[in-house]
């Protein structure tokens, strides 16, 4: 075991994880909104429709084919090589993230239309008899209900997320795949290098198995005042 | 762009041929590395169930390990790890090189083991589903264990694993299309190929999109089919 080169070869990593944690992050919370407003269309009948196709789409191919097109395939459109959007969508970080935000909205829109129909309609009609607002009722009723209920699936998608990060690095970004991929083709000593970067990404899986975990435990009713 | 469509027929110029042996090529590796999956996966979920402490916590830390991993990492360690490994182990033995390891091997592997860690979630989620009164009567009445596995076991798990299996499948088809790096010529690699020589990148990703979702829509028709089947006699679909 060469330790000095392990330990090289994990600082030179670790030079990637903010990238990788700024996609990840910016991912999730780009597709939390984007999955928000996708479960508000499912409230007309067109948007429904659309949010399903949407979902399909993105559900039903890989994320890697979902990089490349956004990253070789708009650059064939005139339109967008002559538009406003293309100091971004030039520059790979934009477009892997932009797809990682497209990808990670399909499947928390899943997630949170799960959470929604296990809303109770009993507690959504006393919210309103009680004399709550719409608002109230979604604020303080159909939300946190929801939310509770999504918890461990969209932890799983969270994870999900950040392994999925490793997938930019196809599209030249240097986070920590990107790094270790590099650094084995210089090295010839690939069987370490993945091994030291497979460390940091399941460090990171493990830290939000954990958070996650404290968050179910603390947002379940039957755990107020008692003690687990 | 005029995207010219003939590029996808199947006439001299076009690539329709090559892209309907790639997506073959993609069943081909998916269907292998599940199959794998499953096998190996049956195996953690069996220590996970009934294993003793360190086979239980070895099984867990498994599941824990390839969970954790981005995929494209798993299949980067098989095929160049494995190129490194194989290297070592030949210049050990004298033989001169190079040496090589198969992408179809190290990608089939390398998914088959990252499946097999899920596999097992939702195999072992399927067993503690099974209700113990029925385990307990089968063996109050004298079955052994494997005469209580096939008939009462298996029957009510399999109702419980078969839409988290077909979840899984689904992601296998998906994952498959990483080991497109290691050079293998499946949908994800030959539309890439293909996207380069005729610089109609949008078209060709959008055709090996339409690939997958053609293999994905059809997979998950089977998967309802045998959904319903394994529910026969159970009242309203069962659950």
């Amino acid at each position: 075991m060469d330790f000095a080169f392990l330990s090289s070869i994990f600082t030179q990593l670790l030079k990637g994880l903010p990238l990788t944690l700024n996609l990840g992050v910016l991912a999730l919370v780009g597709g939390f909104c984007l999955s928000l407003i996708l479960n508000l269309m499912r409230t007309t009948r067109v948007g429904n429709a659309l949010a399903s196709a949407y979902v399909f789409v993105f559900r039903g191919t890989p994320l890697l084919i979902q990089i490349f097109m956004i990253y070789y395939g708009l650059a064939g459109f005139g339109f967008i090589r002559h538009g406003f959007l293309w100091p971004f969508l030039r520059e790979p970080y934009w477009c892997g993230l932009l797809a990682l935000i497209l990808n990670d909205a399909a499947y928390t829109s899943e997630i949170l239309r799960g959470g929604l129909r296990a809303v109770p309609r009993g507690a959504v009609e006393a919210g309103r008899v009680s004399g709550m607002t719409r608002l109230t009722v979604m604020r303080r009723i159909t939300l946190p209900i929801a939310v509770r209920q999504a918890l461990p699936a969209y932890s799983n998608e969270v994870i999900s997320i950040l392994k999925s990060t490793a997938l930019v690095s196809t599209i030249t970004l240097m986070e920590v795949t990107g790094i270790a991929r590099a650094a084995a083709s210089e090295t010839w000593r690939a069987v370490e290098i993945f091994l030291c970067a497979a460390a940091i990404y399941l460090a990171l899986s493990l830290v939000v198995t954990r958070l996650s975990a404290w968050a179910e435990r603390r947002l379940s009713p039957w755990q107020f005042g008692e003690t687990p | 762009m005029q995207a010219d469509l003939t590029l996808l027929g199947l006439g001299p110029d076009g690539w329709g041929l090559a892209l309907a042996r790639a997506g073959l090529m993609t069943l081909y590796v998916s269907v292998a590395a599940f199959l794998s999956g499953l096998a190996f996966g049956t195996l953690i979920a069996w220590a996970r169930v009934a294993g003793n402490w360190p086979l239980r916590k070895l099984a867990e830390a498994y599941a824990t390990v390839f969970r954790g991993v981005p995929d494209i990492l798993v299949i980067y360690l098989f095929y160049f790890g494995g190129r490194q490994v194989v290297t070592a182990i030949g210049t050990a033995l004298g033989l001169s090189g190079p040496f090589d390891i198969s992408g179809f091997l190290a990608g089939v592997l390398a998914i088959g083991l990252i499946s097999a860690a899920n596999q097992s979630e939702v195999l072992r989620g399927a067993y503690q589903a099974v209700p113990r009164g029925t385990i307990e009567a089968g063996r109050v009445v004298g079955m052994t264990r494997l005469i209580l596995f096939r008939r009462v076991i298996a029957p009510q798990a399999l109702v419980t694993a078969i839409p988290g299996m077909g979840n899984q499948w689904q992601s296998v088809i998906k994952e498959s299309a990483l080991v497109s790096v290691t050079g293998l010529v499946e949908t994800m690699r030959q539309v890439a190929v293909a996207a380069g020589t005729t610089q109609e990148h949008f078209l060709f990703y959008a055709a090996g999109a339409i690939i997958y979702l053609i293999i994905t829509t059809l997979s998950d028709h089977v998967f309802r089919l045998a959904e319903r089947r394994s529910l026969r006699g159970h009242e309203q679909g069962g659950l």
